[in-house]
């Protein structure tokens, strides 16, 4: 009996494994899939032309993407512009002012604003945001604006969750000390609970990036997609993500190797962003 | 244990062989292409396989490329195409089945009511880009264009655009929908959809004095009109050729008209 319950145990351990594994299997696939598709068109053009290319006509023979991975950062930095403040206030009253009653309708609120699905953030956005952008401010009202306003709401729950983690993981002993030497509340956040959480803080900042420059269809609906590189606020701009999903659904050919390679790059720099964010973390962690 | 698999695996054999056996007896037919041609055809379908119930007709999207491409691979019977072909696609038969007009329209608030297809050229191009050069207000002109690849943006290319290129700074949408929404939010966009989408939410604009009615397509003087095509690779089968003279006929081509396209056969 007891052997045998030994051997369930031994096989539970390797079904487990593989069932781990397979998730491994998964990402290393979906590497796979995209860099055989994406990389030919690398070599045949040239990186250079890719990259730096100012001119995406694909049916044409120009796959130049410059535009798209600037209109990415763009979007990205304006979302963390809208968003971090928001989030790390929030954070920072979840975790150093708010009761115990007020955590427990807080916290499943800001899980519900991840849970919902990006095309009603899109959906508010062209009913509600472009509009009142285009009667005060000017221009079609889809734009560089709008969807940095968008996206960073998207990200709050990313930003939110992780900066509310690395504050409370400072030690309750900081704030006694800072508390002790007669700092008051604001004083021991700003100058002491803060700067002791910044590595996580920028972590989730990061991450919270990550999350916006990998967005796709709630971008779609309110940037606009022109392919040029926005020159104000109000200037609709694509990118990098949008461009795939814009077009894949007629695109053959070389046109469809080039939204592959849109992928290449966007996974390259996922992928750093990804890295600098472990990286601030496990400093974090030495420290 | 091993029985009872045995057993099943005799049986999902024989479920299999019936029901190949039932398909076998039905008439099918594949057809694939362009997104402007599909929602007619299936309509069509439909209509057809109220009269003929042994006809299953599978209608699929994939865009003109693709629709062409698949016939010549003969992996459909029938591939459908909003735009010409091209030299080297001459090998396929093409079959005009209607004309769609597309319709430059703009919010009904705009007071403009004609263009012309100059100053749609240079709208798209990038060279007019303020609603006063058009005798409007001091407004940017908010244009809006399909993506590359799409068959309306590939005719819109060819039949108005011509040689010129269309501006890197024009916003895009990905499907006629998406377009005539943001047309009818915004008062200062202009955009381009079949005509067969016009509706009281936005003003279709007269070309050159033509508006852009069923009269002037078939007359010619609205000159913004795409073929809808069917294509066929060599001689159709019979189930195929039997869907598409129901659509040439007069019942289809009615249907068709409803629909707000113009006939071949009128």
């Amino acid at each position: 009996m007891i052997d045998r319950a030994l051997k369930i145990d031994k096989y539970i351990r390797i079904i487990l494994l593989i069932f781990a594994l397979s998730s491994l299997l998964f990402l290393f696939l979906i590497f796979i899939f995209i860099l055989i598709e994406g990389l030919p068109l690398f070599f045949k053009v040239g990186v250079k032309n890719i990259v730096l290319g100012y001119k995406w006509a694909p049916t044409k023979g120009h796959f130049g993407i410059f535009p798209m991975i600037v209109s990415s950062f763009l979007v990205t930095f304006g979302a963390l512009i809208v968003g971090g403040p928001i989030g790390l206030a929030c954070a920072t009253y979840l975790a150093e002012y708010a009761g115990k009653k007020r955590k427990l309708f807080l916290k499943p609120a800001l899980e519900l604003l991840a849970g919902i699905p990006s095309v009603v953030y899109g959906f508010l956005g062209v009913i509600y945001i472009v509009p009142i952008i285009r009667e005060t401010l000017g221009g079609s009202g889809f734009s560089l604006l709008t969807s940095s306003i968008i996206l960073g709401i998207m990200i709050l729950p990313t930003v939110i969750s992780i900066t509310y983690d690395s504050l409370m993981s400072v030690p309750k002993s900081y704030r006694e000390g800072a508390l002790a030497m007669g700092a008051t509340k604001w004083q021991t956040i700003w100058r002491v609970v803060i700067p002791t959480a910044k590595s996580g803080i920028m972590a989730g900042f990061i991450l919270g990036m990550g999350r916006a420059i990998g967005e796709t269809m709630a971008v779609i609906m309110v940037a606009g997609n022109a392919l040029k590189i926005p020159s104000s606020l109000l200037d609709p701009l694509r990118t990098l993500t949008s461009n795939i999903a814009l077009e894949l659904a007629y695109a053959t050919g070389e046109h469809r190797k080039a939204l592959f390679s849109t992928g290449v790059v966007l996974l390259i720099i996922i992928m750093i962003l990804n890295y600098l964010a472990n990286f601030v973390f496990r400093k974090k962690v030495i420290k | 244990m091993k029985k009872i698999i045995f057993f099943l695996l005799i049986l999902t054999v024989f479920s299999c062989q019936s029901k190949s056996n039932d398909h076998l007896n039905k008439h099918s037919v594949t057809i694939a292409g362009s997104t402007s041609v599909m929602p007619f055809t299936e309509k069509l379908a439909e209509y057809f396989m109220i009269g003929n119930p042994t006809f299953v007709v599978n209608v699929q999207a994939g865009g003109s490329t693709a629709g062409i491409q698949a016939t010549i691979n003969k992996t459909v019977a029938i591939g459908m195409s909003s735009r010409e072909l091209k030299e080297d696609e001459k090998i396929l038969k093409e079959i005009p089945i209607c004309y769609d007009g597309i319709a430059i329209v703009v919010n009904p608030k705009n007071p403009i009511n004609n263009l012309s297809l100059k100053e749609v050229q240079d709208i798209f191009s990038g060279k007019i880009r303020n609603w006063k050069d058009l005798g409007w207000i001091d407004r940017n002109i908010d244009a809006v264009t399909r993506e590359e690849g799409s068959g309306t943006r590939g005719a819109f290319e060819e039949l108005v655009m011509k040689k010129t290129e269309i501006s890197d700074a024009i916003m895009v949408q990905d499907s006629n929908g998406s377009v005539k929404e943001m047309v009818v939010t915004d008062p200062y966009a202009i955009g381009y959809i079949s005509l067969g989408m016009v509706d009281n939410k936005v003003k279709a604009l007269a070309i050159d004095n033509h508006p852009p009615t069923i009269e002037n397509i078939k007359n010619k003087s609205y000159k913004i009109v795409r073929p809808f095509l069917y294509l066929i690779n060599g001689d159709p089968s019979d189930d195929a050729k039997k869907f598409i003279n129901y659509v040439l006929s007069k019942e289809g081509q009615q249907i068709l008209k409803k629909e707000g396209l113009i006939p071949v056969n009128d």
